[in-house]
């Protein structure tokens, strides 16, 4: 039934909160409870989770990303779904583990049951409609990982259908206007470890998407995820700019569930 | 071989980040190719199927290398061609030295090849007395300048119009600040039309060689490859032994990808078809191994071997876009270089693959679709267990993945890091060891964590929303 999402309260899904978002951006988390409790998902948080081990995974040190590995996977395997306001977490989990650990029948069940928050909304609840409003100028920000391995958005490089998952969650919400960039999906420069050993090219490529979004008029800057966020915020604060910065699932709870 | 020797990639890269007008210059001047490719490639409703179809046209090639090499011999060989061998490049430099030798050559044009500038060749003819001439507009002005290319397509890309201006002026007597792209490209032709028509011989670069015709097609803009090998007898041409489809019906296939990729046209000006010497002249072909074999062998790498040197990932990458091509300090750099480079000299260009935020954009745009994000993304590992990732980064790494393992020590670090960084004044945080502080501020620590807050929101729940 449509506007009911009591169905949704079958499944048992386990919350996978980025280790940098537990402790930086507490609020990102709690969004995102707020906001899969809203469409009927009782969402359980093990408490034994740290860190999906993707810094030292990109450093190239995989021996000492083994353990965290196997920790995830062994703490996620209850779940019937593992849900998370990150693209580039969830796509460590389910793209790069495999050449941590080899393919096995662990990181399968685990690996494909394992959601960035907007495409389990989008994909496993198949949010169509919602009630609520976000009255601002929203630049969306399309974080690499998310849309170029968890394709997410068709991006600018292939040639294909256009769709774009956080982006028609987005435009649910009444009142909202999405600001147009110069450059649609152009990397901000985070990087992980690369933010700070490429620290010159890094702020560069940040500082050309916060002048592409102060452009566009955004008065809003979003995206899924906060690693990005955070980088780029860092340079709007240092440079006194006028944008704010929201996770999307800000965005969401804020509109939909505190209406 | 002219490399610039660089400490590493990003101790270059902030040197040519501090020049900002040329570095916002040569970003956007290069984005602009990317826009092109865009273009053209939307305009292919069915780009993604010739991708996959080229790409496992050349997986199937390398698969079977050593057949198709011998059938390419064979027929190459038929037509009347002289088919050589190099195990590396230092054989490709006496091959090619000792053909221009035999045949008393004092001066050759070369058209546009990336393989002679990996073996080095140029230095190589030129201590031996032999002078040659780059005939590719942008590899000349590199010449002139004494510099390597910057970029595999477009090698002059770091140069403005106005440094060139001042080249000509300087090399060609052109008039004193000239600006005029016509003008100078005018004074250009002039002074290649010279030496096209006094070279004994011409060496050429291949794009593609067919096995079953033994043929080999030169794709340029300038048709000056066409030129250099039209007035003298003798043509060498340099390839690659990656550099092999099957049969002459796939290079359908690659032609339409090929120029689309690297500049936004439909083909290249000029692609020309050599199948044999011409009437009266001799032609020489030199198959390069240089390692090649070696990637064949490493599994991790093979796919590096479908590479078509369109430029299309240098283009897109937007650290090479704000870096250029000599922070690399590589023949070429780039996404492909980088796995490249770094996989056959990791002491010395292991800082390539940590040049890249793994965005992932080269992966796509790729027209013979190498997965090359995840392939640098092997290529650190590569290092690391080689002991070329610093003892600092991995000795940090270490302690917060041992962190990371024991909930109640992250909790113990988490809470501490934020409380410091909560009662501290700015001074003391934002010191010369802290890079992130730089250029950007550091998120503001909040009072407790997601964990914590989760907790007592648990045992307080807010009332369930229903929707409708």
């Amino acid at each position: 039934m449509r506007g009911d999402w009591a169905y949704n309260q079958a499944m048992r899904v386990g919350l996978f909160i980025p280790c940098y978002v537990d402790q930086f951006y507490p609020q990102v988390g709690l969004a995102t409870v707020d906001v899969l409790e809203h469409f009927g998902v009782e969402v359980e948080f093990p408490e034994e989770q740290t860190c999906c081990g993707q810094p030292m995974a990109n450093a190239g040190l995989h021996m000492e990303t083994k353990p965290l590995a196997e920790r995830f996977l062994r703490i996620f395997a209850p779940y019937d779904y593992v849900v998370c306001p990150s693209g580039s977490c969830v796509s460590m989990v389910r793209h790069h583990y495999e050449q941590i650990l080899g393919h096995t029948a662990e990181l399968d069940r685990v690996g494909l049951r394992t959601f960035e928050l907007c495409e389990f909304l989008t994909d496993v609840l198949k949010v169509d409609r919602v009630t609520g409003a976000y009255p601002h100028r929203v630049g969306l920000h399309q974080s690499c990982h998310g849309l170029r391995e968890l394709r997410l958005a068709a991006n600018s490089e292939l040639v294909g259908p256009e769709f774009n998952k956080p982006r028609q969650l987005l435009e649910l919400l009444d009142g909202i206007e999405l600001t147009q960039l110069t450059r649609t999906d152009e990397c901000c420069g985070f990087g992980g470890l690369f933010a700070v050993t490429e620290e010159a090219v890094s702020c560069m490529m940040g500082r050309d998407r916060v002048n592409d979004h102060e452009r566009a008029g955004t008065e809003v800057l979003t995206g899924v995820d906060m690693s990005c966020l955070m980088h780029l915020d860092g340079i709007i604060r240092r440079e006194n700019k006028r944008i704010r910065i929201q996770h999307i699932a800000e965005i969401l709870a804020a509109a939909i569930v505190k209406n | 071989m002219h490399v610039i020797k660089t400490a590493d990639h990003s101790t270059a890269a902030a040197a040519f980040i501090a020049n900002g007008d040329r570095v916002r210059w040569h970003d956007s001047a290069i984005w602009f190719a990317r826009t092109k490719r865009d273009r053209a490639s939307h305009g292919v409703p069915e780009w993604e199927t010739l991708r996959e179809l080229a790409s496992k046209i050349k997986l199937h090639t390398m698969s079977r290398l050593d057949e198709y090499l011998e059938q390419f011999e064979a027929n190459a060989t038929r037509l009347g061609a002289h088919v050589h061998w190099a195990r590396d490049a230092a054989e490709h430099n006496t091959i090619v030295a000792g053909i221009l030798n035999q045949h008393g050559v004092r001066r050759v044009v070369k058209s546009k090849s990336m393989l002679t500038e990996e073996c080095g060749l140029n230095p190589h003819l030129e201590s031996q007395g032999i002078e040659v001439t780059d005939t590719d507009l942008g590899e000349w002005i590199v010449q002139l300048r004494n510099e390597p290319p910057s970029h595999i397509v477009t090698p002059a890309i770091h140069i403005r119009k106005e440094e060139v201006g001042e080249l000509f002026h300087e090399k060609l007597g052109t008039d004193a600040g000239a600006t005029d792209a016509q003008y100078l490209a005018e004074a250009a032709r002039r002074h290649l039309r010279a030496k096209f028509l006094a070279a004994e011989a011409g060496i050429t670069g291949v794009n593609f060689a067919i096995a079953d015709t033994g043929g080999f097609v030169v794709c340029t803009n300038e048709g000056n490859a066409d030129l250099g090998v039209s007035l003298p007898k003798i043509h060498i041409a340099c390839m690659g032994i990656e550099k092999l489809v099957p049969r002459a019906t796939d290079l359908g296939v690659f032609q339409r990808l090929l120029a689309r990729s690297a500049t936004g046209q439909p083909i290249t000006t000029y692609t020309s078809h050599f199948h044999g010497p011409r009437p009266g002249g001799e032609l020489h072909i030199v198959l390069v191994d240089n390692r090649r074999s070696e990637m064949l062998g490493a599994g991790d790498f093979r796919r590096t071997l479908n590479c078509i040197r369109c430029g299309a990932c240098f283009n897109t990458c937007p650290v090479y876009r704000r870096s250029g091509g000599f922070s690399y300090g590589a023949t070429f750099g780039g996404p492909i270089g980088s796995i490249i480079f770094s996989a056959r000299e990791p002491r010395q260009h292991k800082s390539l693959p940590f040049a890249c935020s793994l965005c992932a954009s080269c992966s796509d745009v790729c027209p013979v679709k190498i997965d090359l994000h995840h392939q640098i993304f092997i290529s650190r590992r590569q290092l690391a267990n080689l002991g070329l990732v610093s003892f600092s980064k991995r000795l940090g790494l270490r302690v917060v993945a041992a962190v990371l393992a024991r909930p109640w020590l992250y909790r113990f670090a988490g809470s501490t890091a934020r409380l410091a960084l909560r009662i501290s004044p700015r001074w003391p945080i934002y010191n010369r060891f802290n890079i992130w502080g730089r250029q950007r501020d550091l998120p503001p620590p909040p009072r407790r964590t997601f964990r914590e807050l989760y907790a007592a929101r648990k045992k307080t729940p807010p009332l369930p929303y229903r929707e409708g």
